[in-house]
Parts: C-alpha cells; structure tokens; sequence
C-alpha cells in the first residue's frame, strides 16, 4: 500500500493553479484535504504523475454572504464549516449533515470542496448541495463558469468538472424563512458512508428531496417532491418506487436500499412540515 | 466459592503478605506503550534490510502459465525477483494434518506457489527491494500470464460428485469428518413433546489486528544463524518451524519477539508469505522485511467461521432437554492452515455443543472442506461462538415454543454445581463448573425482572426490545491434549526462570508471550507475589527463543494459567534459594525466615533480618565470606503443565439488551452483561477488559464482520471502509462479574478467560434479536452477520 511515485506542486495562485493543471491534463490531480485521495493514491486505485496542492490558495478560503447567496470556498475545512455561524444560520441543512461526514480527525482536514468535486454518491454534502438548488463556482484554463447543481453530477464519480477545472467555491442561495429542512441518513457504523440517506427541504410551494447512496449521483425525486408539495406523504413515498431505481451493493440488496429511502423520507417528513 | 474483587485472594496458598494476587496492578509496559515507545516489528530497522513485497494471484484458481520478470528486475532499488519453483530449492513445502484428527488430510504448501494459485491473494512471486514502495513498483510491471481455472467456493456443493476437485491427488475436497454420538438420540428425539430445527449460518470473517502482521528475517552467513524478528503468539513454535524448512537444527534459529499489536488468534499460524521472507533472507544473505498491508491482510491472515449448522434439539414439556444434534459444514479455503490445520474449529463445534447442560443424547456430523477461498483456521474462541450460537439458539427457540421462561429452561437443564467432576455427551471432562451460581448472579446483576417488565410496556409503543441469554463453556490451559498427542511440535508446558539481580530485583523470563494483553503484568504480579517482592523490582522477559524458557506462547487462554503457575512455583523455588544463603549469613535457619515486601524477615514476628540486596551482594560480590561448600543459587527455573484434565473448562453466562428498529432493520446495543468463572482472577483488570474486548469480537461477528465473497472467489471488501470492525460508538455498557471455581491442577488455580467474551456474544446478541422480534410473528434470525437487510427480510418488509 504504497503510492507509486509523483511530483508535487504547491501552488501559490489560482492562476499558477490553472497553468499546472493545463501543462499536465489527465495526468495532473489537485489534493485539498486529501482524506479521499491519499487512499486512493495509497491503494494505486489512482496514480497521477503529479499532484497540485491548492491548500496555500487564500482565493479558495473563507465563508460570505454575498447578493442572495452563501458562499463556501472549496478550501474551507468540514470542521471549520461545522463551527461556522453563517452556514448553521443560512444553510442550516448542510450545518445538519456535517456531523455524518467520517470522523471529527477526517473533517479536520477535509474540506468542502473535496466532497463535492468528489462526488461520492453516497457522500453527504453533494445530496445537500442539491437539495438546496446549490451552484458550483468553477476557474478553469477558458476562464470562470458557474454550474447548476442539478447539472453538476453526471455519473459514478464523474461531475462538470473538467481536468483542468478548480472547484472555487459553493453557493447556497440564502433561504426564505418558511423553509424547513430535514437530513438524514442510515449507516451502520457511526461515520460511515450511508447506506441511504435523504437531505430534503420544502417551503409552501415546493420540496425537493435528494437520496444518497441509492444511486449514481444524488438524486432528486422529483415525483416524491411533486406528492409532498401537495401535502400527500403516502403518495411520495409510493412514487419512490418511480424515482429510485437502487443497484444492489455488497451490504444490501436495492430493494432494502428503497426500502429504507421511504422510511427515511416517513421520518424526516415531521421536519418538513410548515 | 467466592466473588472476586480488587482484594487479595482469600485462597490460603495465595495469601502471602503484600501478595498482588486478585489486584488491578497496572501493566509494566503501560507508560512504555502510551508514550509512542513500543518495539514492533513493523517500525524495526536493520542495516541492510531489504522489503518483500508479494504479486498475488488475482485469481481464485488459476494456472500460472509464465511469469516473465525482465522489466521489473530493471526498476530502481529491485535486489531480487523470485518465483516459487525459485524459492522451493531453499524451503521445504508443508503439510497441515495431525494425526489425532484422524482421516484430516491436505496438500503441500509451498512457500510461493509452485504452477498453480489456489486462492485470491496466494503470493505467486517475490519482488526484494530497497524499499516497500520500489518493491511495489516492480510488481506491477511483472507480466504474469494466468489461465483461470474453475473454482470451488460454495461449501454446501463442494462435496458434489460434479465438483472440481482443488487437490487431485486427495480424492475429494473433503479436509476432515468427524462423528459422534452418544447415548440413545432417536429415541430421546421420539419422547420429546417437541423438537425445534433451525439452520444457523455463521459469515465469515477475520481478526484485524492493529498491527498487521510483521516479520524481519535476518540470515547470519558468518554465524550460520537465523534470526527472525516476528510478531507472534508462539516463538518457539515458528522456531521449530523455521528450522524444519530450511533444513536448519532448531538452535541455528532465534525468533524475537517484542510488542506486538493484537494477535487474536492470527498470528499463531504458519504464512506462506512469512515463510518465504525467512528463506528470502536465507536466499540473499540480508535481512529481509515484510509487513502485511491492509489490503494484503484480508486476503491472506486466516479467515474464521463460515460455518452452516443444521441443528435439532428434543425437549419435554416440562422444560428438560432430551437430545442435540448438530450438522456442521464449514469451508477452509484450498488448505488446512499448518501445524494446527484447520481441522480444529469443527472439532471444538463437537466436542462444545450442548456442553452446558446434563442431557446425555447427542449426535454430531461435521464435515470441512476444501474450497478456493483464502484460507481459514483458529481464530480467538476456536468453534466456541459456534457451537455456544447453535446450542443457545435451539435452547432458546425450544424455550419459546413450550412457553417456559429461557432462563427457568436453564435452571432446569445447566450441570448442577455439585455434579463435578464430570463428563460432557461429546466426552469432554469437566473438573469444577458453576453454571447455576453464575447464573443467578447475572439475574442479580441485571435486574432480570424489571428489564422484562420495561420490555413489555415499550412494547406497548411500538418499541422492540430483546433479551437474550447463552450459557457457555470455554476451553482453557490445554494440555499435550490439544496438539503434542497429534504430532505437531507445539509446547503445552511453559517454563518461568527467575534470577535475583545483583541488587535485590527479580528478573523473570517466561516462555509465554505478550500480544498486549498484559501477560506481563500477570507474570509480573504472581512472581512479585510467589517470591515477596514489590512489584517495582519486578522486570519481566518475553518473547526470545535465545533466553527464555521453552514454551508455548499465547493460545487458547493459557498464557495466565500455564505460564502463571510456572512462575509462580519458580517464584517460590527462587525464595527458598534465596532464604538458603540469607540463612547462611544470619546463622539461622532457611525455615525460620520468609521474604516479605522485599525483606528477609523472621518468618515468626515479620522482624526485618536483612535486605534482599545485601543478600545479592554477599552471594555475587563476597562469596568467599560464606561457609565453605556453600553454593548460592539465585536462579530458579520451573515449568508447569496440566496433567489432570486435557483442559480446564471454564463457565459463564451472557446476556444482551438490545432494540430493533423495526422500519430500518438496525439494531441498537442497550447493555451487555457477563459472568465468568475463569477460576482464581489475577488481575480483575486485565480479566475484564479481556472479556470486554472479546464480546466486542463476538459482536463483530453477530452484527458487522463478513469476508463476502462472490461465486468466483473474490473477495468483495477487503478494507477498512467495507469490512465493517465492530467501533466503540456502537458498543454497549459492558458489565462483568465473576463466580470462581479455582482449578485443583494447580496452585494458582487460574484458568483462561481470553475467550469468554467472544464465545458467548454473538449468540445472545442473535437470542436478543429474535427475542424482540417475537411478538413480530417475524421469522427466526440465525444468520450471522444480522445485517438491516436480514432484519427486514425476517420481518417481512423487503
Ligand atoms: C475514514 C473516512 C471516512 C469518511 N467518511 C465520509 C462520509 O461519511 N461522508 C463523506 O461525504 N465523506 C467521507 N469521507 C471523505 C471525506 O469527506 C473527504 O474529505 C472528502 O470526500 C474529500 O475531501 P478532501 O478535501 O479530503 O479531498 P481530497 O481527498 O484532497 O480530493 C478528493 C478528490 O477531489 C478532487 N478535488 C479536491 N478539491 C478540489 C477542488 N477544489 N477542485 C477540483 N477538484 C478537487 C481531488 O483531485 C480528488 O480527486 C471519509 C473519509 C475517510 C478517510
């Protein structure tokens, strides 16, 4: 369990970032907290000839209020997030699921960007990102671009990400006040990545519900959001069975995995409520 | 019999002043450990020393066709690549049988493979280099060409006429088959007023230890001496072993061993991979490293369980057992584990099954087989999870059926506490057991009759909370019975030397070993205790075949029992000596005075005579002032060895709480209780915690722990993020108590309690579940692990 051999590069720019990761293409990776990708380094699951540590990057720190939105730079620790006054007032749902994320040691140096540029579809922050109509600040060789949430997660750990692509931040629009919010999630052990899990909110007008670990990517059920904006829990949670298709993994069937996205959804339905 | 607590024991041969016997004295290697100051194995550094690292078959079974090695013999930092038929002309193969297991038979092991790779993870090829990372570089450019062969993986067919046979030359897959029966089980299954079945599946899994498994091998061509730096439960074992396939005699070889972090039962086998870093060394004439990694070490530290059990119990109406019946079948992978084999588990299923209770009518199959999965053999509590699952499963399912309360089933059938000595139906002999008084205690302990009433008013709520119960025996201090009579060249006695130092302080080197335990703590207190010591000047020596007694090691919990009273008669045999030259100083009599707090005293009056260190001085420094003909002897040795009982059974009790979640399938530990008879407690300490750590194992294997397979033999999670370890967050308030039966084989009268925890957890956590899910009208669960999908699926919901 050894990596294979790679270059390194801490760069101190954004720009210097770009450059980097456009001289190297495929061959380049960018590390943050790197809690995901030294076990995959480690494990030679993968092998970039070289890594581009972001970590000195100022550009990339930091949590704002800026127009109608929160913004979470992609550096800023899961920890630090936890802690942060702005995120448990303006994005209370993502301040309810940082707790899930691994282990305190892990959210000490893992950080907001990683998981979603990541995209674990059983991780926590992607579902959450969703859930609440999020946006992705990207800098990459063509210059900035921003991607919706709903067209950021394409595929099993495939995103609008590009090679050359550096995740800059998040943007959570800030809610309005009758917006409830419900997160949970069911793994065996404490800390590990769920075998379901559900970030959801919904104001009078409309819900949106995105599952983790059921699928791909997190996925919004867009028919169980329909039934619920119409007040109806037992119909949102029979259209389940249209929205969600989960493949089998080696702790549970799909079936068991559907089953447990509907108890999820009867749960956290009391948090949803006006 | 008495309850043992932080007290000196009251056992009149124990009850020496200042005696440690019976009190939590903190391990000596505490603030050594805690501080970052551990000699593993896996941090040890020698000049010149080259890492191995192995290419692995991926491939459950496959022919190696060709392994061409041109390229990575040119990667920076590679000392050498070396194929199994390379590495066969400096290391015998091995043959994992013994001859007490009569019929067990298996195949030649080699070292590397030979042309075939029999399991996902069989080491096809050596790469040494100057590092584990260049090592790991140059494997993966060998170009290895495979021809996958057909597999074997489920046990249930591997018997089938149709099926491939793994080992041509065997005949069948069939490792080993035991029978037995005894008294009149037809008949007794015919009076019964029921007979309840169930098929219990037992996953299987593996013990991960914190330190993976390590070893440097250093072959001295000067010194025509091996030594070997290895992480192991038994020393002179692996030294017998060593030598025996590399043609070497046993004093050309040292094995050393310091901390090891964990062991469990790994670690007391022979690897074909360690085997090939010691003919490695032997090959270049350096010192050579391997240390597992994670990834390696759940494809190749030895599996455990993976047992399916057809089992039958008759009962009457009135609650009396009339008979048991087992079928067990368990899959060991394409070899039994060498020198003990893995022929062991499935016996101990026999010999343990209905091993708590009187009923004399017992009839037990069991069958291992050969299959194309990583290999599998004795892990902590060898067979007892099983065998203690299946028996308290069906006393459990029979108590529900004719509607008597489970432990009221217990009083009724459980060996009464004044029937010892006696015989177990699988012809196991039992000296001093204390069922009932165990028993009555935990009922005391939990609260039984609240517990119950606060299940029944949740359930009111829609709250499902379980109770479960299993009474078990546990095998400890084996005699010669175990291995010695079936030709393996395992030690079942263990030697204590003690030495005086030139100062007053004990030296004790004990042939039993330290995995972190605390046998040094224990060794420690008995020959503080033994000698009159204080525990300060009391230093203990494990683990090095080239200074320490011959012995056994660390297995089937006798490291306390055996190696405790070694020290404890060498304790007593060094204080005679001792008395003998004080006795000659003060012109007194060796009878009339005692040691005491590190003091030679009047035996009579406790009056302070001399020190311990003015009497090392005078014997090391001015002997020539002693009487002529006098002769000090501050070195004592003794061995000990059970020679009474084959084994010396201990007892105990467990019980579970615990709520289902129901929409989930999830199940939440409440609180776990455990009363052992282990007989005389050392160090209630260390005998808690072992029992914690042991009902944390066993939890593991009722909830979390799977090696899953697929049909093609791969191993689907192999690694920490999918191989579920049982973790703190989830475990239960664990509360131990203790009846103790002394065993009369001995002075010290302690018995073994590593295993307790582990032998009796995952039944009663498989007891709670279907005692919540009772009134459910759920199916029965006795599958393990009980994983939500299980759940569900016996409730009915997916
Ligand atoms: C034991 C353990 C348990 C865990 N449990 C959970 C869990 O329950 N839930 C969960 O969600 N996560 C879990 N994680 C993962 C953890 O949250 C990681 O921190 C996170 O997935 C990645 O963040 P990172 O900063 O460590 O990224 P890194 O590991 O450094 O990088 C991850 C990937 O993202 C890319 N990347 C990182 N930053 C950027 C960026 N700014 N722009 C573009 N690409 C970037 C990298 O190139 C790499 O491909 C666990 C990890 C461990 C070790």
């Amino acid at each position: 369990m050894k990596p294979r051999s790679f270059d390194y590069v801490r760069v101190k720019s954004l720009a210097e970032a770009v450059i980097a990761l456009a001289r190297h293409g495929t061959e380049a990776k960018i590390i943050a907290g790197g809690q995901s990708l030294v076990p995959l380094l480690n494990m030679r699951m993968a092998s970039p000839a070289i890594l581009v540590d972001i970590n000195a990057l100022a550009e990339l720190r930091g949590i704002s209020l800026e127009g109608g939105s929160l913004r979470i730079g992609a550096l800023v620790r899961q920890a630090e997030a936890e802690g942060s006054v702005e995120i448990a007032k303006h994005a209370p749902l993502i301040a309810k699921a940082l707790p899930y994320i691994g282990h305190f040691a892990i959210r000490n140096r893992g950080t907001i960007g990683g998981s979603i540029a990541l995209a674990d579809p059983a991780a926590e922050l992607p579902a959450c990102l969703l859930a609440l109509g999020g946006e992705v600040e990207i800098e990459g060789a063509k210059g900035a671009r921003t991607v919706k949430a709903d067209d950021f997660f394409k595929d099993l750990y495939e995103t609008a990400l590009g090679p050359g692509d550096v995740l800059i931040a998040i943007r959570i629009p800030v809610p309005s006040k009758d917006m409830r919010f419900g997160f949970s999630e069911l793994a065996r052990r404490h800390g590990d990545f769920a075998m379901a899990g559900l970030a959801a909110c919904r104001d009078g007008k409309s819900a949106r519900l995105a599952f983790f670990g059921v699928g791909s990517t997190p996925l919004r059920a867009k028919k169980a959001e329909a039934a619920l904006a119409k007040g109806s829990l037992e119909e949102a949670v029979a259209v389940l069975d249209h929205d969600l298709d989960p493949p089998d993994d080696i702790h549970s069937s799909g079936k068991v995995k559907l089953h447990l996205a509907k108890t999820l959804l009867r749960r956290i339905a009391p948090e949803l409520a006006a | 019999m008495k309850i043992a607590d932080d007290l000196p024991s009251a056992l009149t041969a124990l009850d020496r002043p200042n005696s440690y016997i019976g009190r939590s004295v903190p391990r000596p290697n505490l603030a050594r450990l805690m501080q970052g100051r551990g000699q593993y194995v896996s941090d040890l550094a020698l000049a010149r020393m080259a890492h191995v690292a192995f290419a692995r078959s991926p491939h459950a079974h496959a022919r190696i066709k060709k392994i061409d090695a041109a390229a990575a013999k040119k990667t920076p930092g590679v000392i050498a690549v070396v194929t199994g038929p390379e590495l066969a002309k400096v290391i015998t193969p091995w043959v994992g049988v013994l001859s007490h297991l009569k019929g067990i038979k298996s195949a030649p092991q080699h070292a590397i493979a030979i042309d075939r790779a029999c399991w996902q993870g069989e080491a096809v090829c050596a790469v040494v280099a100057k590092s584990r990372a260049e090592a790991e570089d140059a494997i993966d450019l060998l170009d290895i060409d495979y021809e996958e062969l057909p597999v074997v993986t489920d046990a249930e067919t591997a018997l089938d006429a149709k099926t491939l046979v793994i080992h041509p030359e065997l005949g069948d897959n069939l490792t080993f088959e035991r029978k037995h029966e005894a008294g009149e089980v037809d008949k007794a299954f015919k009076e019964a007023d029921a007979v309840v079945e169930a098929t219990f599946v037992f996953g299987r899994h593996t013990g991960v230890t914190n330190e993976p498994r390590a070893i440097v091998a250093y072959w001295n061509e000067g010194e025509q001496r091996l030594t070997v730096y290895q992480g192991t439960q038994a020393p002179h074992m692996m030294q017998n072993l060593f030598a025996k396939h590399l043609s070497l005699a046993e004093h050309q070889v040292r094995v050393v061993t310091k901390d090891v972090g964990g062991s469990f039962g790994i670690k007391v086998h022979t690897y074909a991979d360690e085997m090939a870093t010691v003919a490695l060394s032997k090959l270049l004439k350096r010192p050579v490293k391997f240390v597992a990694d994670r990834l390696e070490s759940f494809i190749t530290d030895i599996h455990a369980r993976d047992h399916r059990v057809k089992a039958k119990i008759g009962v009457k109406k009135d609650g009396t057992i009339t008979a048991f019946e087992i079928d067990d079948l368990t899959g060991i992978g394409p070899y039994s584990v060498y020198p003990r084999t893995s022929g062991i588990e499935a016996n101990q299923v026999v010999n343990l099954v209905g091993g708590p209770y009187k009923c004399p009518n017992y009839r037990a199959l069991a069958r291992v087989v050969f299959q194309n999965k990583n290999v599998m053999c004795q892990y902590r509590a060898v067979g007892h999870p099983i065998a203690t699952a299946v028996t308290e499963g069906l006393v459990e399912l029979a108590a529900a059926k004719i509607g008597i309360d489970p432990l009221e089933m217990r009083r009724k059938n459980l060996i009464p506490d004044d029937g010892y000595p006696c015989a177990g139906a699988s012809g196991i002999k039992f000296e001093k057991l204390s069922h009932h008084a165990a028993l009555e205690k935990l009922v005391k302990m939990m609260g039984y009759e609240k517990l119950r009433a606060e299940q029944a008013e949740l359930r009111k709520k829609k709250i499902y909370r379980g109770l479960g119960f299993a009474s078990f025996i546990e095998v400890t201090n084996p005699s010669a019975a175990f291995y010695g009579v079936g030709g393996a060249k395992i030690s079942a006695q263990d030697g204590a030397t003690l030495r005086l130092d030139a100062q007053g302080a004990l030296i004790v080197h004990s042939g039993v070993t330290e995995q972190g335990q605390g046998t040094e703590a224990v060794l420690a207190q008995v020959a503080a205790s033994a000698f009159g010591i204080a525990i300060e000047r009391v230093r203990v020596v494990t683990g090095d075949t080239d200074n320490t007694p011959y012995g056994g090691g660390t297995w089937a919990s006798r490291a306390a029992g055996i190696g405790g009273e070694a020290a404890w008669q060498a304790g007593k045999a060094l204080r005679q000596n001792v008395l003998a030259v004080a006795a000659s100083i003060l012109q007194s009599e060796p009878k009339a005075l005692d040691i005491r707090n590190g003091l030679v005293v009047d035996a009579d009056t406790g009056r302070e005579r001399i020190t311990l260190d003015e009497v090392a001085r005078v014997a090391y420094f001015r002997p020539d002032t002693l009487p002529p003909g006098f002769q000090a002897e501050l070195v004592a040795t003794r061995h000990y060895v059970p020679r009474a009982w084959p084994f010396a059974f201990t007892n105990g009790i467990q019980a579970s709480y615990l709520e289902v979640d129901i929409d989930t399938g999830f199940v939440k530990l409440l609180r776990h209780w455990c009363v052992e008879d282990c007989g005389t407690v050392i160090n209630p300490q260390l005998v808690d915690e072992q029992i914690r750590g042991g009902i944390v194992q066993g939890i593991g294997a009722a909830l979390y722990e799977h090696c899953i397979y697929d049909e093609r033999g791969q191993l689907l999670n192999g690694n920490m993020a999918d191989y579920l370890v049982p973790m703190a967050g989830e475990m239960p308030d664990m509360e131990i108590g203790h009846v103790v039966s002394p065993t009369a084989d001995s002075e010290l009268g302690a018995k073994g309690a590593g295993e307790a925890g582990t032998a009796g957890a995952p039944a009663v956590v498989m007891n709670a579940i279907n005692d919540a899910l009772r009134p459910l009208g759920a199916k029965i669960i006795t599958e393990m692990p009980a994983t939500p999908g299980v759940v569900l699926k016996a409730l009915g919901r997916v």
